[in-house]
């Protein structure tokens, strides 16, 4: 066994045991902050399967918040468990993913344009939600409908360790399919799509087939990582899952941590997330704005001084502090 | 069924509001075209200079052609500090991050500025007539908004067209690679053009303060309209920003009336997205 896998498996035993693990009165919030770093490192998973393949989409909080009020809404108003009301919700967001991509594709809608026009998509869908507010609740928000007690069907619990190994699972899902299609052939022609268009048509890549596959996944994947923040939460709000705000946020914590590897998103998520508590545990109720501004400069060093993400950057640093002690070794 | 006076007047409304969304859109343009960044933190520069205009006429009494001065200045400022401490070290990076590295700008002023001066909503109040001309109500206000905004753009227009750096300038965002052939020192026109995008934001801040109220999150609300209309417009053209920028104010404003606010941004948004396809207004054909 590779050390890194030594490693993996460590930790992903002491994540398997964390509910057990003595925290005294910590327990319930270090639980909380770990289902929200599953859940948004998924998402950023979800959102990294484009964005490495030269698809910036700023739009994805269109597709959570599509995903987490059509579960939401299906549930408050017919009954219908959470189960169907995701499958409805990936569904619909494929719909959504490929009525956006499926032009920017044909008509060459690349690079900033690209970015400009998921921007767009995600405004479009933040208004909607606030202009329908008769039945989206607007601005102020939309409250699941508690269930009258713990129910599989109605995917509601009291107890945070339920949730805590459901969004274990999805995270682990998520790398899984993530190094799937990092192993397929579908990598190999994105790539070479995302290197030149006309080139990789010339050889038989089915251009578009691709394009709209790895963006349909990446969709309905972000729109399962809505409906599992909405279960939780149980509360949706249009500024939260959807618009430029949280859109922004997904890609941040995904380059930061490194889009084009399997755990950067993962990392990425983590630090912005544990950044965010921290800055909120220190500052409190103090200095309102304080913690969102030393957050935002921060992006903006890490940007600068890390363009290949922090993972990215350790690996590098990592590889080239064992490639000397390799030599030398070769050597004797 | 709406009385059409409402209508005629959500028009002309429109066409008012369309001057300072036209010159934000060009002061972008500018920049976008020549440095080739979208500045997403563009509107939030704006923002700033609306707390300096108000924080110098309602607190220190400034009149406000000196105060609007003041915020031109800071415009441009700000624009060559963006453009130093952000855009240089990251010029040769992935089109991802340079978004991201104004992204984080735009967390950065939102939450300072809600620091530094809360989300309390300030305005400048101005004791201008309103206009009655044939049953419809015109603000004084905003007509002399829509007139400065044209003369500054005339303005960038003879900047662009009398003076050897606006003909860099030109000569830059037609073609960036010829640059460095030419012998053309590329900061220096970078430099030049991020000053007078920002001046163009300091302008329109002048002229915003004195019709909408400022508050932290006020680039949220015009940023992503602003881009649109940017890009609509197509590079580097000037009467395109201008027209993009009255479509986009009259669907707004007149879909305001008939349906409501948000609904009027859905439409322009959704315009938006189908003229890219429809009409890429040669901007992709540039790209290749």
């Amino acid at each position: 066994m590779r050390p890194g896998r030594v490693v993996g498996a460590a930790l992903l035993a002491v994540l398997a045991l964390g509910p057990v693990l003595p925290m005294g009165g910590m327990r319930q919030y270090v639980l909380h902050v770990l289902i929200q770093i599953f859940v948004w490192s998924f998402i950023g998973g979800a959102w990294s399967l484009m964005g490495r393949f030269g698809l910036v989409s700023l739009g994805h909080g269109a597709f959570l918040g599509l995903g987490a009020y059509t579960v939401t809404l299906l549930w408050n108003a017919y009954g219908l468990t959470p189960w169907l009301g995701g499958v409805v919700a990936a569904a619909l967001t494929s719909v959504l993913a490929l009525v956006v991509a499926y032009p920017c594709s044909r008509f060459q809608v690349v690079g900033h344009y690209f970015a400009l026009v998921t921007l767009a998509v995600g405004e479009v869908v933040r208004l909607l939600i606030i202009a329908e507010r008769n039945w989206t609740g607007g601005s102020l928000g939309l409250s699941l409908r508690a269930s009258p007690h713990d129910s599989v069907l109605a995917m509601q619990f009291a107890d945070k360790r339920v949730f805590y190994y459901a969004s274990l699972v999805l995270w682990l899902a998520g790398l899984w399919i993530w190094y799937r299609v990092d192993r397929s052939m579908a990598r190999a022609a994105m790539e070479a799509i995302g290197e030149d268009e006309t080139a990789a048509a010339s050889v038989g890549i089915h251009v578009t087939r691709f394009k709209m596959g790895i963006t349909m996944l990446s969709a309905s994947l972000t729109a399962v990582g809505g409906v599992a923040y909405a279960q939780y939460i149980t509360y949706v709000n249009p500024d939260t899952l959807a618009g430029i705000g949280v859109s922004l946020r997904i890609v941040f914590a995904v380059v930061l941590g490194g889009m084009y590897s399997l755990l950067g998103p993962t990392v990425g998520t983590a630090l912005t997330i544990a950044l965010g508590e921290y800055l909120r545990v220190v500052f409190g109720l103090r200095l309102i704005g304080m913690a969102e501004t030393i957050y935002g400069l921060l992006l903006i060093l890490f940007i600068i001084f890390l363009p290949a993400g922090i993972y990215g950057s350790l690996r590098d640093v990592v590889a080239g502090l064992a490639r000397p002690a390799r030599l030398a070794s070769g050597l004797r | 069924m709406i009385d059409p006076i409402f209508l005629l007047e959500a028009a002309v409304n429109g066409i008012l509001l369309s001057g300072v969304l036209a010159l934000l859109a060009l002061g972008l343009n500018l920049i976008f075209g020549v440095v080739d960044i979208v500045w997403i933190a563009y509107v939030d520069l704006v923002m700033v200079c609306m707390y300096l205009v108000y924080f110098l006429v309602m607190i220190y009494g400034w009149p406000l052609w000196l105060a609007g001065l003041a915020s031109v200045a800071l415009g441009a400022l700000l624009g060559l500090g963006v453009h130093l401490l952000i855009i240089t070290p990251i010029l040769g990076s992935a089109p991802v991050n340079q978004l991201l590295a104004t992204g984080g700008l735009l967390f950065f002023l939102q939450s300072f500025a809600t620091f530094l001066w809360t989300t309390d909503h300030r305005t400048v109040r101005l004791a201008l007539p309103i206009l009655e001309v044939g049953g419809m109500f015109l603000s004084f206000v905003r007509l002399i908004a829509f007139a400065i905004s044209l003369l500054a753009m005339i303005g960038l227009w003879v900047f662009l067209r009398r003076t050897y750096i606006g003909t860099a300038i030109r000569a830059v965002s037609q073609d960036r690679e010829a640059m460095a052939l030419m012998g053309a020192d590329p900061q220096r026109v970078y430099l030049v053009t991020s000053a007078v995008g920002g001046a163009m934001a300091g302008v329109a801040g002048a002229l915003l303060i004195i019709q909408y109220s400022v508050h932290p999150f006020f680039g949220a609300a015009f940023g992503p309209l602003t881009f649109m209309i940017c890009v609509l417009g197509g590079l580097g053209n000037m009467v395109g920003a201008f027209v993009a920028s009255v479509v986009m104010s009259e669907i707004i404003s007149i879909g305001g009336v008939v349906i409501s606010t948000e609904m009027g941004y859905v439409i322009a948004f959704v315009v938006f997205i189908v003229m890219m396809f429809v009409r890429p207004g040669g901007l992709l054909v540039r790209r290749g």
